[in-house]
């Protein structure tokens, strides 16, 4: 690997953004593919910085930092890729909320973040978001993934309430149903007839890639 | 009862109470309601668990104020009742602590991220808990109580904007270590500790938490740092678990009463509980510490 996709990636683990971009550039001037520097710079580095979160050597401000290096890097390319008709690989289109009655943002907010930098095209809902909602966008935007945030006892069950109306909707087989929030857990997931529970960000990404196979 | 830093000082632990919300789930708040919003249209509720646990033998009672902030309140559409909640609030305690307990003005994380991570400015969140701390100040707490904190820079800002909202009033900070030991923003409880040591607050510690051990690590590591602090521990009654549809918090009073010794034994000066707890909990508590 070139030095310069080298430091790239090093430039995503650490979370720097200003350099993730200088480098993308440069990767470019020295007529480095995109499609290669994403490829072998950017997802690595990626990878990285979920094991390091796994192992407990990184946390959240580290997520949110490489995710951000990593926009700031995909940003350089994309004018790249377009100038090429070339386009990063899309591993899958979600779309994600808070349940209705549920104002918690930041869990769901750092899980689109980070499939957002895994190559999923992401929707989100934002917060308190009607089951009806996640059924019309998932029809609108043909998602094959859905994903449902609750952090309060009172709302989880409003989860169950999303797989049901994707099921009369004749959406559920088409998608993969993935949530999570404190007081849920992979039990939770399969009363409800979840797909998956992810129990973090980072989980959620691989949890989707797994099932996906992508 | 004399003021609550001589208490802290004095050889007798302080009893907090326990669980806040998990107990108004249980007494009917809707799904999608905010508490603070319920405390507006059913004071009674929020009084009624106040008592329970000054019954119980809660000489510290946080007010229902967690969401109290004006970035939490807009939300749920209540921002412009922001002076009114929390003097609500106060009151209400106040009413349920009579000469019995000390009144704490609870104040919660911001619900989102400070820069750079996210768009609120670290001056910006100090104005926000400012805001906040004055209308529970002007209220009448004996403290302010800074809670649930996973980023020692939100901190810093509460504490900051605590100060700002009247001279002199105490304040006590906990963060809640769930991840690896730590917050889930990376925070370290020694690095926690030796932050708010050097801020000056009046008692710090741990509350809420993945787990009863990982707030017992936390304390430990707490103590180490700062030998000389009045601690706070404040933990779940455990991880909470489905049985069924019902979500059940597996610690029991007993338990909680052996870890509330122990904490004390490790150095807190302030021992209760947090989400999953009820009365009878912090009535284990209290007989555990008061020996």
């Amino acid at each position: 690997m070139s030095e310069i996709l080298k430091q790239l990636k090093e430039a995503v683990i650490l979370g720097e953004s200003d350099q993730a971009r200088e480098l993308a550039a440069q990767a470019l001037e020295a007529g480095i593919a995109p499609l290669t520097a994403i490829e072998e710079a950017l997802n690595p580095g990626m990878q990285v910085v979920g094991d390091r979160f796994e192992r407990g050597e990184y946390f959240i401000p580290d997520l949110v930092m490489a995710a951000e290096a990593m926009k700031g890097a995909i940003g350089v390319f994309e004018p790249a890729l377009m100038a090429r008709q070339e386009q990063r690989q899309v591993l899958g289109t979600v779309v994600i909320g808070t349940v209705e009655g549920d104002i918690h943002e930041i869990g769901k907010s750092l899980v689109a973040t980070m499939l957002s930098a895994a190559g999923f095209q992401v929707h989100d809902l934002g917060v308190d978001v009607p089951a009806g909602e996640f059924i019309e966008r998932v029809r609108k935007t043909g998602a094959n993934v859905v994903g449902l945030s609750a952090l309060l006892t009172t709302t989880m069950r409003n989860q169950e309430m999303v797989v049901e109306a994707l099921e009369e909707a004749g959406l559920r087989e088409q998608v993969l149903v993935v949530i999570g929030g404190a007081p849920t857990n992979p039990e939770w997931a399969q009363t409800i007839g979840a797909d998956a529970y992810a129990e973090n960000a980072n989980e959620a990404v691989s949890i989707i890639r797994q099932l996906l196979e992508v | 009862m004399g003021d609550i830093l001589s208490r802290l000082e004095s050889d007798s632990v302080i009893v907090a109470d326990g669980a806040m919300g998990t107990m108004l789930q249980e007494a009917g708040l809707p799904a999608g309601m905010a508490p603070e919003g319920w405390l507006l249209e059913n004071p009674d509720a929020v009084r009624d668990v106040h008592r329970a646990y000054v019954e119980a033998g809660a000489d510290l009672i946080l007010t229902c104020t967690f969401g109290g902030t004006r970035t939490r309140l807009e939300r749920s559409g209540l921002a412009d009742r922001l002076t009114e909640i929390n003097r609500w609030a106060v009151e209400i305690a106040r009413e349920a602590a009579g000469d019995k307990a000390y009144v704490a003005g609870d104040i919660g994380p911001l619900g989102e991220f400070l820069a750079p991570l996210g768009k609120i400015t670290y001056e910006q969140a100090a104005d926000v808990f400012a805001e906040q701390a004055a209308a529970l100040a002007e209220a009448g707490v004996d403290v302010l109580y800074i809670e649930t904190m996973s980023d020692l820079n939100e901190v810093r800002a509460a504490v900051e904007g605590a100060r700002q909202a009247g001279s002199g009033i105490s304040v006590f900070a906990t963060l809640s270590f769930d991840a690896h030991g730590r917050t889930n923003m990376g925070v370290r409880p020694e690095q926690a500790a030796e932050t708010l040591l050097a801020l000056g607050v009046d008692a710090f510690g741990a509350n809420c938490g993945a787990t009863l051990e990982m707030t017992e690590g936390a304390i430990v590591k707490m103590h180490e740092a700062a030998p000389q602090a009045p601690l706070i521990a404040k933990p779940n009654a455990g991880k909470p678990r489905l049985v069924g549809q019902e979500v059940v918090y597996d610690a029991t009073p007993e338990d909680m009463a052996e870890y509330a010794r122990r904490f004390v034994a490790l150095g807190a000066r302030v021992v209760g509980a947090c989400c999953g707890s009820t009365p009878a909990h912090i009535a284990a508590v209290a007989r555990a510490v008061r020996g």
